[in-house]
């Protein structure tokens, strides 16, 4: 049953540790406590994954309610407006503070870096779980908020309606401060980690790309999440103490907030993305068997991304009453980050070229994110251009192509990430088959949900509407339809990883052939993860027959 | 997959759009077919060995400096078209815009105002300065290309000229809730003519109705933004007023404990002066419409709320024929 | 052993980034709403007691040469050193905290407070176009409130942190070989000393 393709690399197999970071220490409380980047990961993973999933309900909420002009389902109307304004903001928040911003760092970051730096752990275990509780918190308080009152103001909480409706929109607004706190630990980790704990051998152009994704992103996570901090205090404040600051009525400035919240909230999206592209690099040497087209290239476009993030937030603004100079400085610094994931899009493709290629689930994923990360790319080229961005801002245009980005392709990286990663982390292969089925299913449902809203949008379809015009009703019938697509793929991925737990543990310890440090110890790896110290004799991505013995 | 062209520069944003729209495609196609072929046509072999290309530096400068150029020559495109957008010609004809949750008024340069539904002369250009009494909302013109927030305590503005006669809508685009998509107004370009009709009068939709009031009485709930807050079937809105079914005719029970009679004087005050008499538990909430109904549209609400009543022909009258005031005579000279 | 103290120091200048960003929003906050009411800051910044302010100041200064001797005294393994200059590093915290406190009561009584709390002085001059007082003055206070708030809450925070390494330092933990905790409290210490350095000037002195 096992996979028979790609398992042709001898490096690393060996017989089975009977003990490994899953059973050498049992119970509950050993999970609690534990300190090991492995379980921290798995944990991290289970709660992502269950946000997710949640977020993923709420989601099929709004496609139903908009399904057709009525709202109604076998004779009965779904769902009011206020309900309507709840279920979407909820799906927002979850997905963006509860699922996508921890999800690859937090969840894969945390069990494969150390292992591809070759060391035994982060550079701050205790911090690490400290982290993984912050998140539990921050998941409990939102979570607390949805039962005991609601938040109707959409998850970028726009003053002054954020300041001055009712419903627990604070005790949100506190979840996603702590959430916040747990993202710069993690960033904190991450970056101590790699510049203190590389194996010996492992210069910073040694390093697998999967790092360097990572590590751009910690910078982000450290210097942007601070300001959504402040930001969320001044919020808290204004709506309790009414200090006057976002409310032209005491005095405020209700654009103010928006500078505030995007300049936290752009670079948020490259957090999303830049561990998506990460794991992107992976995927694509390993399956090719080749080694990384432009290595260095796609090292600083990460660095570069992580940096020119920082000043491209006013793109969000455009018709928001910014001036127009700044209008106009933001509209030309958004089309310079878009070189840099232009770079990776074409080195990634120059991988493939001339490789030796197989089509595991992984690698469709990863193709898939080429597919659908080039598509929700082009289309932030038409956002970022002026005079088109004024009719398209504000429309289902802006949510087709977020979605085409932080679904089809974070999501789709990260659930390739998880299939590449499975077998090392569970030791067991899943079922290949289902997973190419599954993988085919989301694809498909992804763009029937999707590509109908840019035409949608570019009809003049504004977002965040419970009623609309009849002349969108087709649009929105065949968005929903696909959505009920997407989750069948969804589902089907969950049940055959779940089984795949049920049975005995048959994976190798390298079924892909892959070349960075995490293939070299056992699946799953022993607690302290290498059996000796590794020194790295290549460098990654490196698949000539002969190693050669230098970088 | 755009609307219809209904402004001068909706062509130049179009003319960017499908400009965008083929470059993506060629693109993306170039893209979907370098990675599906080599897919294929590299397909797993057992035992064949890849080169080892580790760059090639001339391939990678030139697509990172083809982009940047590219993207520099888009910047500059679209900018064009967006400095046009931004500065309003200046003898443009002003229309003030009030948002609110969850209804737009507008006012004309004579001070007549509608609410829910704007009139612009075609060929003329029009600029609207807008401000907004809550929250942030947003004026979005499909047909026109143009959109702008909405910002209380302060004014933000927008233009166009409106190039093809006839029904358009303006919808709210910036999230306000519960009624966010209901703030929907009806943009009727007139030729100059009507337009003019249309600032005195109303409009000449009316006289269609001149034999039925109530019909363009419910009409008028539907689109003056009462049906936002009174119901027509006994239900109870959050944060509304008294449905106005079976109303008609009835004592009505006030919050300071007395009781009025539901006849057109008190439907007319409540519209005029909605903070005279509360209704026992409800909000004294109600905007006023001042300025905002026109004679004919008055006399409709009345008879459409009496054929809500229970006993269509019991209740005090109501009236049965729309008509307009008689036009005042001119003024003579004094002496 | 090197390592491990390079990595934590490291960690702590991440963190210290962090809390240059949460007050930077702050201060940006703070800049802005100077330039839409610029005559009302200038009056409403008179009514803060300089002189406190400039106490504030100095003991700070005075703190942070503390910390610097503190952390010299524990890598030379001098116990009783360590413990003294800690301990004067507190009080010079405590004396900080005291010292805001007598500024705080001062507001309260004469109603300069945030938002809808404040009350009316006969120095202020701006009013709006409808003949209502102009929000400036309370916007004023809230930001002085929070920025000294928000600092206030760090030196807390860090008195409770020397207090920990007092206790370790008089058990005899520090030396030349390991006094990470003593260096790290230090870096802290001196960020939270800088950032009164900046606040100092911009609320107590501007004209």
């Amino acid at each position: 049953m096992a996979n028979t393709i790609a398992s042709h690399s001898h490096i690393g197999d060996r017989p089975r540790p009977a003990v490994n970071y899953l059973n050498a220490q049992k119970g509950l409380w050993s999970w609690m406590t534990t300190v090991d980047h492995k379980r921290i990961g798995v944990m991290y993973l289970v709660g992502v994954l269950s946000a997710f999933f949640i977020g993923g309900m709420f989601a099929l909420m709004v496609r139903l309610s908009l399904l057709t002009p009525s709202h109604m389902l076998f004779g009965r109307v779904l769902m009011t407006a206020e309900t309507y304004n709840r279920v979407f903001t909820l799906h927002g928040a979850i997905m963006v503070f509860l699922f996508i911003i921890p999800s690859v760092p937090a969840a894969l970051g945390n069990f494969v870096l150390p292992l591809m730096l070759g060391a035994k752990d982060v550079a701050f275990p205790r911090l690490n779980l400290a982290s993984f509780y912050l998140w539990c918190t921050g998941a409990a308080m939102a979570i607390a908020s949805m039962i005991i009152g609601a938040v109707d103001t959409g998850w970028t909480f726009y003053t002054p309606y954020s300041t001055t409706t009712q419903g627990t929109v604070g005790l949100m607004v506190m979840a996603v401060f702590i959430l916040g706190f747990s993202s710069i630990f993690t960033g904190i980790n991450f970056v101590a980690t790699v510049h203190k704990l590389r194996a010996p051998g492992m210069g910073w152009f040694d390093m697998p790309l999967f790092v360097w994704g990572i590590y751009s992103t910690a910078i982000i996570q450290v210097l942007a999440t601070p300001v959504l901090g402040i930001t969320l205090v001044l919020l808290l404040l204004e709506r309790v103490f009414n200090i006057g600051i976002f409310d032209p009525k005491i005095g405020g400035d209700p654009v103010l907030f928006q500078h505030f919240f995007w300049f936290y909230s752009h670079p948020a999206v490259y957090i999303m993305i830049l561990p998506g592209m990460a794991i992107i690099s992976e995927l694509i040497p390993t399956f090719s068997r080749k080694t990384m087209f432009g290595y260095r290239a796609v090292a600083y476009s990460s660095v570069s991304l992580a940096l020119v993030s920082f000043i491209v937030w006013g793109h969000h603004m455009f018709v928001a009453g910014q001036s127009q100079l700044a209008t106009v400085i933001f509209s030309a610094l958004t089309f310079l980050v878009a070189i840099p994931s232009g770079v990776k899009m074409f080195n990634w493709l120059g991988t493939m070229y001339k490789g030796n290629i197989s089509l595991e689930t992984p690698m469709l994923y990863a193709i898939s994110f080429l597919l659908l990360f080039a598509i929700g790319g082009l289309t932030g080229i038409f956002l970022g251009t002026l005079s088109v961005d004024v009719h398209l801002t504000d429309t289902y245009f802006v949510v087709a192509h977020f979605h085409y980005v932080m679904m089809g392709g974070t999501v789709i990286a990260f659930v390739g990430g998880i299939h590449y990663w499975w077998p090392k982390m569970t030791g067991r292969m899943y079922n290949e088959f289902w997973g190419r089925i599954a993988c085919v299913l989301v694809f498909i449902g992804f763009n029937v949900t999707f590509f109908t809203q840019f035409i949608m949008g570019s009809l003049g379809m504004p977002r965040r509407y419970y009623n609309y015009l009849p002349q969108y009703a087709p649009y929105h019938m065949v968005s929903t339809i696909g959505s009920w697509i997407l989750a069948t793929g969804f589902f089907i991925t969950a049940a055959y990883l779940l089984a795949s737990l049920r049975k005995p543990m048959d994976a190798p310890d390298n079924p892909w052939g892959g070349t960075t440090l995490e293939w070299q110890t056992s699946s799953p790896p022993i607690e302290h993860n290498f059996e000796d110290q590794p020194v790295l004799q290549r460098a990654p991505y490196d698949y000539r027959p002969e190693p050669v013995g230098h970088k | 997959m755009l609307p219809p062209q209904g402004s001068a520069f909706a062509g130049e944003v179009d003319n960017v759009y499908m400009g965008l729209f083929w470059l993506s495609v060629v693109l993306f196609l170039g893209i979907a077919f370098a990675a599906i072929y080599f897919a294929w046509r590299f397909r797993y072999k057992p035992g064949r060995v890849t080169p080892h290309q580790t760059h090639n530096t001339t391939l990678e400068i030139a697509w990172s400096v083809g982009p940047l150029i590219l993207c520099v020559g888009i910047f500059f495109w679209g900018l064009n078209g967006w400095m046009k957008y931004v500065v309003a010609p200046g003898e443009a004809m002003e229309v003030q815009v009030t948002a609110k949750q969850w209804l737009w008024t507008f006012e004309y340069p004579d001070g007549s105002r509608t609410v829910n539904e704007l009139h612009v002369p075609v060929n003329k250009a029009v600029r609207f300065i807008m401000t907004s009494e809550d929250v942030l909302h947003d004026f979005f013109v499909p047909d026109m290309r143009v959109k702008h927030d909405i910002v209380p305590g302060r004014y933000t503005e927008v233009w166009f000229t409106p190039t093809v006669l006839g029904l358009h809508h303006v919808t709210c685009a910036e999230y306000c809730g519960k009624g966010h998509s209901d703030m929907t107004a009806k943009l009727v370009v007139d030729t100059p003519e009507d337009f003019q009709k249309f600032v005195e009068t109303g409009g000449t939709e009316w006289e269609d109705y001149k034999t039925n009031p109530a019909a363009w009485g419910k009409l008028q709930w539907e689109r003056k933004g009462c049906s936002t807050c009174h119901s027509i079937d006994g239900s109870r809105t959050a944060n509304g007023g008294p449905s106005w079914k079976g109303i008609w005719g009835k004592m009505e029970k006030l919050n300071n404990g007395q009781t009025v009679l539901v006849d057109p004087d008190y439907v007319l005050e409540s519209m005029m002066q909605p903070q005279a008499k509360i209704v026992a538990g409800f909000e004294p909430i109600m905007p006023t419409f001042q300025g905002l109904l026109r004679p004919h549209e008055i006399q409709g609400i009345m008879a459409f709320i009496k054929s809500l009543g229970n006993d269509p022909n019991g209740g005090p009258p109501a009236p049965t024929v729309l008509s307009l005031p008689p036009k005042p005579a001119p003024a003579t000279e004094q002496k | 052993m090197e390592q491990q103290a390079d990595t934590t120091k490291i960690g702590m200048w991440l963190f210290l980034a962090t809390e240059v960003l949460l007050f930077g929003g702050l201060f940006v906050g703070f800049g802005l709403m100077q330039s839409r009411y610029p005559q009302e800051f200038i009056e409403a910044h008179e009514h803060l007691q300089r002189p406190l302010g400039a106490l504030n100041t100095i003991v700070l200064l005075i703190s942070s040469w503390t910390m610097v001797m503190a952390v010299l005294s524990s890598k030379r393994a001098d116990r009783k050193k360590t413990v003294m200059f800690l301990l004067l590093t507190i009080l010079c915290a405590c004396i900080f905290l005291g010292v805001k406190y007598f500024e705080y009561s001062h507001k309260f009584e004469e109603g300069l407070l945030p938002g809808h709390w404040y009350k009316a002085q006969v120095t202020d001059t701006v009013h709006t176009a409808a003949g209502t007082l102009s929000h400036g003055y309370a916007t004023f206070f809230s930001f002085y409130f929070m920025m000294t708030g928000l600092h206030g809450i760090h030196i807390l925070v860090g008195i409770i942190l020397l207090a920990w390494i007092t206790v370790r330092a008089n058990r005899g933990e520090f030396s030349s070989a390991y006094f990470t905790p003593v260096d790290l409290i230090g870096l802290y210490w001196h960020l939270v000393d800088m950032i009164w350095i900046y606040l100092f000037p911009l609320y107590y002195l501007i004209k």
